[in-house]
């Protein structure tokens, strides 16, 4: 099973991984914000992932890894 | 099993680039073409005056600050004293193509054997949003705030098509990193612009449409739709020159 983790402190909150992910699944947290005041990007279900790491592959700020 | 994780081709600084730059991939990639051509250790990084002047606090390996729009006759000194290191140039459009137009043709000429990363965003990021000479017809701009009039301040430089009428260059392609499907030739181009350096066979040159969405006024996610509508037009994709047919 895929698994994504995202080094949060590090996100800028563009959401160019949630235009990326193809399973919806990649969201902007609006309900919190991140050390350096960004609202950050979170996975919403995880067990939907298919390891296709086209959100890693659009994050300019190297946040997310993946795993499979 | 990590199907992605951070290269080793850069370090672990956190990039300055606002939200969603498209810098922080186009390091990346170059960051990851180098790791894995392995090539790291003996690797030099020129890096040059723009928003990215501070890209040798990020790629891991060696690297000088050039003056700016010098960087490729700083990477030229560097190649030629030191033939087995690999040596590459991270430029803006308002570096390579303004300022540096001169470096970059004359490197282009005598084929010098280094790999230029030209990063186009069709604007002067660093210094708040100036036009460049690679500003689209009526773009708006710090400078241009009626749009950019041809009439007065002439076309856009088109540094791919231009340099590929440049006898002595050996490979130019221009790239974009708007979609995934775009990010991944992007990298493939890179690395090919490597592997010609590797291989000893001389100037190669790829130009990456990228965003500023600071600058452009606009989200990242618009940014990357203006990218594609705009920019594209304007600058359409592929290989301009290769000289290394026929060779393989
Ligand atoms: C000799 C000199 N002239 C002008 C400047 C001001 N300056 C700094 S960065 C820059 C242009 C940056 O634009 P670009 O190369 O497109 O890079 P970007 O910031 O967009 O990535 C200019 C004109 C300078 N630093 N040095
Ligand atoms: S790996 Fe693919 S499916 Fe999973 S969150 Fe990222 S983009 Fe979405
Ligand atoms: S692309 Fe990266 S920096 Fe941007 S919101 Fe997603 S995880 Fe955060
Ligand atoms: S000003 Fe533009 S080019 Fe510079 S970091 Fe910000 S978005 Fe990127």
């Amino acid at each position: 099973m895929a698994k994504v983790t995202f080094r949060e402190e590090r996100c800028k909150g563009c959401g160019l991984c949630e235009i990326a992910c193809p399973k919806k699944i990649v969201v902007i947290a609006k309900d919190r914000i991140n050390q350096k005041g960004y609202h950050p990007a979170i996975i919403t279900d995880q067990d939907a992932c298919i390891g296709c790491a086209f959100c890693a592959t659009s994050c300019p700020d190297l946040v997310i890894t993946v795993e499979k | 099993m990590e199907v992605f994780k951070k290269t080793n081709g850069l370090t672990d600084a956190p990039f300055h680039y606002c939200p969603g730059c498209t810098h922080g991939i186009i390091h990346r990639l170059v960051a990851e073409v180098l790791e894995e051509l392995g090539v790291l250790d003996r690797s030099i990084a020129i890096a040059s005056v723009g928003c990215s002047v501070f890209s040798y606090n990020y790629f891991n390996c060696d690297a000088i600050q050039a003056a700016h729009g010098r960087a490729p006759a700083v990477a030229t000194g560097a190649k030629r004293s030191m033939p087995d290191n690999i040596v590459f140039t991270y430029q803006g459009d308002g570096d390579l193509a303004a300022i540096g137009t001169a470096e970059t043709v004359h490197a282009a000429a005598r084929n010098e054997n280094i790999t230029v990363i030209f990063v186009n965003n069709a604007i002067y990021g660093m210094t708040g949003g100036q036009m460049a000479p690679t500003s689209l017809p009526n773009q708006v701009t710090q400078t241009s705030p009626y749009g950019r009039d041809v009439t007065l301040v002439g076309y856009p430089i088109k540094v791919s098509e231009m340099l590929s009428q440049v006898e002595g260059a050996t490979y130019i392609e221009r790239v974009a990193v708007d979609n995934v499907k775009n990010i991944k030739n992007a990298k493939k181009a890179i690395k090919k612009a490597f592997q010609n350096q590797i291989d000893k066979k001389g100037f190669s040159l790829i130009e990456v449409l990228s965003t500023c969405p600071t600058n452009w006024g606009k989200s990242p996610k618009d940014s990357l739709l203006w990218l594609e509508e705009n920019m594209k037009k304007n600058y359409p994709l592929g290989v301009f020159k290769d000289r290394t047919k026929g060779d393989e």
